[in-house]
């Protein structure tokens, strides 16, 4: 009996591959599995290899791993590419359609299905992907009727005569298997029954700005974080906020500054290409003290790079990118919950402390499907926390043009007014500038005011760390992003095995919460940092603040894939010897 | 109680960095007019300002102002009016802001339409940074970065304007500043974007397009009889044989602005809106994906 299980569909781009995983993740989710779905795609329309993955367990999954049990395949490449991570015993259903062959060395049982064939006698050719749930589900042993009221749900409004064609193709794939399998299935656990929202990770973040009050979102399409953009277009509307889609980057993350500046929460999303393009107007963000959120879904750079592939390497970008010193706040989600939550921290944050916010999501964490806990999205454990806004009480004592928007305070948090409220009026500018705003290159002013603005940060404590595992580990895993499940499994098998280990996982980038990491480290006797990128960028960080460089280690990949449990398990086993 | 807003309110105690004698000095004291013309209260006014000479505009005006980076503040002042359409809403700069650097944003800032008044000011020269060429130079003119005479086309911006679709271009000279307040507060008032190209001579490092030279040449478009500023087609020929020497509201045609047709987009500004969330709103928005 199975708890957990791992399903593929492949074939080219365009066929549906999509929508396969998707109905299959969602009605996995209905009946209460955990579920994890990834889709492998590549910078094309058409044609070009594809699959979806779905992992599902009866416990939570964060993360994919490399285990299939059944995989569909939709052409031979697939069954060439992805074959080999079938697991013994498990089923490679092909559509007899392209003649399947099972290359040698593939222990696989090969269900040779005439999923095309099945499609035109149910009456819709295209429902070649239904065929192929009805033989999913016999082998995953999972009941059919869940899969009728998905078809209800999907193509009810398309007539009964569509609903009826699509149950024959399910049950029609479902006797082929039954009949030509003869019981060769997993026994799989049953799902606890209980509905679980199952969307990306991209979504559940734009949940969350829109929860948080964004209301303006400005931004330029690029992979992988278009679907923000798209998200809300469709939504923000209905809460009395817009989106509009700029002409670059530069125009994208400027128009967020005239929203802030006005008062507004406003937000972009971009990927690496476009964080580039919008560096100088985050120094400009951060010199006029503008809140602002930036969401970067990192995909694999530089350059162009690999646009549909994980990458956690805009890490120093974020932290030091624009010329010159300015401050700013790098927060990072690692699982779906937070992804949602983190979203109230950055606009409360870049509000009371007027900068730049910037969220680093990454690929894996944005276009993966995860299943959600309702209750664990609750808005009475959230706050909207303005900062501070001066109003038209604390301006009437102001005299004409004399307001010191950029007062020299002890917590270098300055009182904001807002363009409409009287007295309040001052100039933003990206130039060196006295409290009241207006432009000097005073020796004196200018330091004054650097300092100020860097003193902001030095107040911003707690919140940024979050911990799992043995209280005096001999190896501490420090990860961010959406490394976490990987890492999870990897400290729980590592774990199972008798060894002592720790994982730190860091929610705050930037500042570097160094008081929170620092009792950890010194307890540790090796740590390894786990991360997508090619040179250790935060283990770098991590050394150049903190030092213990000789207990510094790197687990890295950078070959476009996420990291699976087991590659940093065996990367810890080498580093604890 | 009626407030009455007169020229001190819209003054600063700033000293000016300008060179004696430069245009933007007409430029300033005619918007300032405009505003009290139009008796806008200073907190109810947001001047968006480019890099440049002209970009220090905003510096001498006492209202909300913002400094942007250069190029920029076309989409600085969309984010703006989107957050705050209760607010007038002007970005201001020079020809190097606005036509080089910053092209991009205002070929799409005419054909978006947010109700904003973009002011140019256009010298055919960078002057902050001491005198290069600019997009709007003519053929032939020598700088420091054109030793041998400009080599390339000058932009034009009126006609980029009028080919545009966009509902209301103009131009004005410093030099005249009783039309350009005419045209300024037409421009404030109009509902989309209104492009006022202002020529205002650099008298430091343009002495080719001089106050004298402008007097000469241009027409004003109340001197050309039957002059139509319904008609695009008109305006463009017009802009055209009389190679951009025209001052004046040149098109001006009424339509609905982007706010008015952005969907859902309400009356009261989003910066006055409750931006909580409701649980009830939030479940809805997971249940669609189950
Ligand atoms: C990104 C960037 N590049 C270059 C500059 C330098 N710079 C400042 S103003 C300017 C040109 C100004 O010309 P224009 O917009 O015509 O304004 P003017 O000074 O003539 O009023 C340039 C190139 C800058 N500030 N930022
Ligand atoms: S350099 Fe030219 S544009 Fe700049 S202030 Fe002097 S006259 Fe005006
Ligand atoms: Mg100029």
């Amino acid at each position: 009996m199975l708890n957990e299980f791992a399903w593929m569909v492949g074939g080219q781009q365009g066929e549906g591959i999509e929508s396969s995983g998707d109905i299959l993740a969602t009605v996995l989710a209905r009946q209460g599995y955990h579920v994890y779905g990834y889709r492998v795609f590549s910078s094309r329309i058409k044609g070009g290899h594809t699959s979806y993955r779905v992992r599902a367990s009866t416990r939570p999954v964060r993360t994919p791993n490399e285990d299939i049990h059944l995989l569909v395949a939709f052409d031979q490449e697939t069954i060439d590419i992805e074959g080999p991570q079938v697991v013994p015993g498990g089923v490679i259903a092909a559509d007899s359609h392209f003649k399947p062959q099972l290359p040698p060395g593939l222990s696989a049982n090969l269900l040779d299905i005439p999923l095309t064939e099945l499609a035109k006698e149910s009456g819709n050719p295209l429902a070649r992907n239904v065929v192929a749930m009805g033989a999913t589900a016999y082998v995953l042993s999972l009941r059919l009727e869940p899969f009728h009221d998905l078809i209800r749900d999907r193509w009810g409004r398309k007539g009964e005569e569509v609903v009826a064609q699509n149950i024959q193709a399910l049950e029609s794939g479902y006797r082929f298997a039954e009949e030509n399998l003869k019981g060769l299935r997993f026994e799989v656990e049953a799902g606890d029954g209980r509905s679980r929202p199952a969307l990306l990770g991209n979504y559940l973040m734009s949940i969350g700005a829109m929860a948080a009050g964004c209301r303006v979102m400005a931004a330029y399409p690029i992979t992988p974080a278009s679907d923000i953009m798209e998200y809300l277009v469709r939504k923000l509307p209905q809460y009395g906020g817009v989106v509009l889609q700029m002409e670059d980057e530069i125009a994208a993350i400027t128009t967020c500054i005239g929203a802030g500046f006005a008062g507004a929460r406003a937000m972009t999303a971009t990927a690496g290409p476009g964080f580039s393009l919008m560096q100088e107007a985050l120094g400009l963000a951060a010199t006029a003290e503008i809140p602002l959120v930036i969401v970067d879904v990192q995909r694999a750079g530089p350059s162009t790079g690999m646009p549909t592939k994980v990458e956690q390497s805009d890490l120093m970008q974020m932290i030091y990118g624009t010329h010159g010193e300015s401050p700013r706040i790098v927060l990072a989600p690692s699982t779906m919950e937070d992804a949602f939550y983190i979203m109230f921290d950055a606009f409360n944050l870049a509000d009371e402390y007027q900068c730049p916010v910037i969220v680093a999501s990454d690929l894996m964490l944005g276009v993966s499907l995860q299943t959600v806990e309702d209750e664990a999205l609750d808005l009475s454990q959230v706050e909207w926390r303005r900062g501070h806004v001066a109003g038209e009480e604390e301006l009437a004592a102001v005299k004409a043009g004399n307001f010191e928007r950029y007062s020299v305070t002890a917590s270098g948090i300055s009182p904001r007014s807002l363009p409409g409220v009287p007295k309040g009026q001052y100039l933003a500018t990206g130039v060196e500038h006295a409290p009241t705003g207006k432009v000097t290159e005073n020796p004196q002013n200018r330091v004054a005011q650097m300092d100020k603005r860097a003193r902001k940060l030095s107040s911003l404590k707690g919140g940024g760390t979050r911990y799992y595992g043995a209280e005096d580990p001999e190896l501490l895993l420090l990860s961010f992003g959406s490394t976490f499940g990987a890492v999870e499994e990897a400290r729980e098998a590592l774990e199972a095995l008798g060894k002592k280990v720790g994982h730190l996982v860091l929610r705050r980038l930037w500042p570097l919460p160094a008081d929170e990491l620092q009792p950890y480290l010194d307890k540790a006797e090796k740590v390894l940092v786990v991360e997508l990128n090619s040179t250790g960028q935060l283990r770098h960080l991590v050394q150049m603040h903190m030092g213990y460089q000789e207990k510094l280690h790197s687990a890295l990949k950078y070959n476009g894939l996420p990291f699976y449990p087991r590659e940093i398990q065996l990367r810890a086993e080498e580093v604890m010897g | 109680m009626a407030i009455t807003v007169t020229m001190a309110d819209y003054r600063t105690a700033e000293k000016s960095w300008w060179c004696p004698g430069c245009g933007d000095f007409g430029v300033l004291s005619a918007l300032q007019k405009t505003l009290v013309d139009l008796q806008r209260l200073p907190h109810e006014v947001a001047i968006i300002a480019g890099i440049g000479c002209s970009g220090k505009i905003g510096n001498y005006i006492n209202c909300y102002n913002i400094h942007t980076t250069h190029g920029r503040t076309l989409p600085v002042a969309t984010g703006i009016k989107l957050a705050n359409r209760d607010l007038t809403v002007i970005a201001a700069g020079g020809d190097g802001d606005g036509y080089a650097i910053g092209m991009g944003h205002f070929m799409h800032a005419l054909r978006r339409n947010v109700d904003m008044t973009y002011l140019v000011m256009d010298n055919h020269v960078y002057g902050l940074t001491k005198g290069q060429v600019s997009p709007t130079s003519d053929a032939g003119f020598i700088t420091s970065s054109t030793p041998q005479g400009n080599l390339e086309k000058p932009v034009r911006p009126l006609e980029l304007a009028l080919a545009s679709g966009v509902g209301f271009v103009a131009q004005g000279f410093s030099g005249w500043v009783p039309q350009l307040i005419e045209i300024l507060k037409a421009a404030i008032e109009y509902r989309g974007f209104a492009l006022v190209n202002v020529i205002s001579p650099c008298v430091t490092y343009n002495k080719v397009n001089t106050y004298d030279y402008y007097r000469e040449a241009l027409t004003k478009v109340e001197d050309i009889p039957g002059y139509d500023e319904k008609d695009r087609l008109g305006a463009l020929k017009t802009v055209m044989e009389r190679e951009g020497l025209v001052t004046g509201i040149l098109y001006r045609e009424e339509g609905p602005a982007l706010e008015d047709l952005l969907p859902g987009f309400r009356e009261e500004p989003i910066v006055s809106q409750d931006l909580r969330f409701r649980q009830e709103d939030l479940k809805a928005l997971l249940e669609e994906h189950r």
